[in-house]
């Protein structure tokens, strides 16, 4: 039986029990998707999309998928401090593996402004069926990737997140993917973000997987961003070497916004990022980045669609890769100018340090520019540290270990500096620092923390 | 203090140093000159453990070790100062979190606590009038954005923090203009002691107004060809390395 033939068999044996798990615009759009992944399957290599990584082995393995909603039985709230970022634990939210937790409330938690909406995306298709409805799956609808149709197939449930027009939150959500079961895991998560016109809001989203079984996410996240509206999206894995995690993040953005959007990077299996914006309105802003931080066997391959399709919008991109060991980096970026996007500025820039002999780096800058009067450009650099730098400051009496240290501090600042919440930064600063000696893999069972119980 | 005999050294398989000998003493300020091409920025580079060159042969004391064959970090710690000729912009790396870092580094190596923030606020503030450098440039990344003057001032800076017993100027007096120029010399000139000693690699004899050498030495093709008193640079001045290269390639 083919890859994605297990897979065929258990939705046509279980759709009724999918949709019953589930509610409204995520059944709606169900049965469509499930056959257009019978006719797609999985991406492989022969996609050109997906060169460098064979997606649809990772799906070969006997996974368990949840499809009966069977509650896992664990109270993350118990543990927060482990997967909070210190200092904003005002509101966390978790995912336990796909189903959104909210069988006990956020202790202490701050309360969230008039008419913003944080829920469970399928008490949301029902409660806020008219808001589902109208942005569930459209963000997501042109793609022609099989493992986005695979995810819409299956998902039964995920984060809905609403800030109305206008509304600014004052401080960041934090939302946390727990990856945690009794055996071998496949999660088909789902994350709807809606910002409305003039308003503000922040999210850190984190995964984190229990050590001794293997998982696979296969997340989609949507995101609309309104006029005028801000919005800054962290991601950050630290999970575990034997973890397969596939992301897509697919954002539409209206006239004069602004978007962060940070991807980081310091301890995985094998990652897949996808992220696809579209330019809907004039005058918006996108600063796209990133940074991988790779030893051992890691695997992270990222690719990114930058659609101008008006003029006058700003796409400033920079990914930082610091590969180490056998690690393999790729990294696939397009920006496309429409005809009519005069006026765009578009700046796209792929650097990375390969520190070992085995270590691997693919990149592919690319711009398609169909519009005349626009500032592209794209540039992509693999190298080793400058022997010169190691050596001036080993001459002031920094050991070698230490020098090199310093200046892979260096080579991801400007990454480090695109993250706008300071207690990010500083918990960032902490790991970036804690993977360079080697000391990113916590002792604690069962987690894997970006805060500072493992300090 | 310094004691170099018959030093040979290679770079990717090419011979540059073909037997220097050298022995500086306590307190004593020398002067390399030669022209270009002869050795000296080698020598300097040979000295402070740059991996990039090969030692062939030879042996370098420094206060009775050897250190051929040292990590550039030991013999920094050792006391050796290197004043680069072009000092490397390191983008990202602030002046303080470098300095913070190789003051303590040499201090861990003397079995000694690192120095706690405030005190070494207060070294930095210190040692920067030496040099009169800008508050700004030491909040700024290593030597970024920095201008030829700047940098050289930097170098000194770093010399004044890490207090050494040996001394190398490679080339400081180059791409200064003549006030700059002062104020490097005053720095270096402040620091120098009857304890520790300096050697400057120079092409002219501006640099040697400043600072005055006890002891003049000639490097060509590899060797030290002439040793003397300060006059020797004057006459150097004057009358330029030809009739040097001739008395050498005329043997």
């Amino acid at each position: 039986m083919s890859i994605e033939g297990q897979y065929i068999d258990i939705y046509k044996q279980y759709s009724g029990a999918i949709k019953k798990n589930s509610a409204g615009a995520l059944n709606d759009v169900r049965d469509a998707a499930f056959e257009r992944f019978s006719k797609r399957g999985f991406p492989t290599k022969k996609d050109e999309e997906y060169l460098y990584t064979n997606l649809a082995e990772s799906f070969a393995p006997d996974f368990g998928m949840n499809i009966n909603a069977v509650d896992f039985n664990v109270n993350p709230y118990e543990n927060a401090h482990r997967y909070g970022v210190p200092g904003i634990n005002n509101r966390i939210y978790f995912i336990i593996n796909d189903q959104f937790y909210d069988k006990e409330e956020q202790p202490k938690a701050a309360e969230l402004p008039e008419g913003v909406i944080i829920c469970s995306l399928k008490k949301a298709a029902v409660e806020h069926k008219d808001i589902v409805d109208k942005y569930y799956g459209k963000a997501s609808k042109d793609s022609k990737d099989g493992s986005v149709d695979f995810n819409t197939a299956f998902s039964e449930d995920g984060f809905f997140m609403y800030v109305p027009k206008g509304v600014r939150m004052p401080y960041p959500i934090q939302l946390t993917c727990l990856m945690t079961s009794g055996a071998d895991q496949l999660a088909t998560g789902r994350s709807l973000i809606i910002i409305e016109d003039d308003a503000e809001a922040k999210l850190v989203d984190s995964i984190f997987a229990q050590k001794e079984l293997k998982f696979l996410a296969n997340r989609v996240t949507e995101i609309f961003v309104g006029k005028r509206a801000k919005y800054e999206h962290y991601k950050v894995e630290n999970t575990k070497r034997d973890m397969t995690n596939l992301n897509h993040v697919f954002i539409e953005l209206e006239e004069g916004c602004n978007v962060l959007v940070n991807e980081l990077t310091l301890l995985n299996g094998l990652t897949r990022n996808n992220v696809e914006v579209n330019f809907r309105g004039k005058d918006a802003n996108l600063d796209l980045c990133g940074m991988a931080l790779c030893d051992g066997e890691q695997h992270l391959d990222t690719n990114t669609i930058v659609n101008h399709w008006v003029g006058g919008c700003t796409t400033n991109e920079l990914y930082k890769y610091v590969m180490n060991d056998k690690s393999t980096g790729c990294f696939s970026g397009t920006i496309m100018v429409a005809q009519d996007a005069q006026k765009t500025k578009g700046i796209q820039t792929n650097k990375s340090i390969c520190l070992s002999k085995d270590a691997r780096m693919y990149t592919r800058p690319h711009l398609e520019i169909y519009a005349d009067d626009v500032i592209c450009n794209h540039g992509a650099t693999v190298g080793q540290l400058n022997n010169d730098e190691v050596f001036y400051l080993r001459s002031r009496g920094i050991p070698e270990s230490v020098a090199k240290m310093l200046l892979m501090f260096a080579f991801v600042s400007d990454v480090e500096e695109k993250i706008l919440i300071p207690e990010l930064k500083d918990a960032v600063r902490m790991m970036v620092e804690k993977k360079f000696k080697g000391e990113v893999e916590s002792t604690c069972k069962g987690c894997s923390s970006i805060s500072a119980c493992h300090s | 203090m310094l004691e170099i005999k018959n030093l040979h050294a290679n770079i990717n398989g090419k011979e540059i140093l073909k037997g220097i000998n050298l022995t500086v003493k306590d307190g004593e300020v020398h002067a390399i000159m030669g022209p270009n091409g002869s050795g000296k920025s080698t020598l300097s580079s040979v000295i402070t453990g740059n991996p990039a060159y090969e030692i062939t042969e030879g042996e370098i004391i420094f206060n009775g070790k050897n250190i051929v064959g040292m990590s550039p970090e030991d013999i920094s710690r050792e006391g050796v100062f290197l004043s680069f000729q072009y000092p490397v912009e390191i983008p990202g790396v602030s002046m303080v979190n470098f300095m913070r870092t190789a003051i303590n580094e040499h201090r861990k190596y003397k079995g000694l606590d690192p120095l706690p923030a405030s005190e070494f606020l207060k070294l930095m503030r210190e040692k920067k009038e030496y040099v009169e450098l800008d508050n700004k440039l030491a909040n700024r990344s290593v030597n970024e954005g920095f201008s030829g003057g700047e940098k050289k001032r930097n170098e000194i800076f770093q010399m004044a923090m890490l207090e050494p017993k040996l001394s190398i100027l490679d080339e400081t007096d180059s791409g200064l203009d003549i006030d700059a120029l002062r104020i490097v010399a005053n720095g270096v000139n402040k620091l120098k002691s009857k304890d520790n000693s300096t050697i400057m690699i120079t092409h002219y004899q501006r640099l040697l107004d400043y600072i005055v050498p006890d002891i003049v030495h000639v490097l060509y093709k590899g060797k030290i060809v002439k040793t003397a008193g300060k006059e020797l640079a004057l006459e150097l001045e004057e009358k330029g390395y030809d009739w040097i290269k001739k008395e050498v390639d005329g043997e």
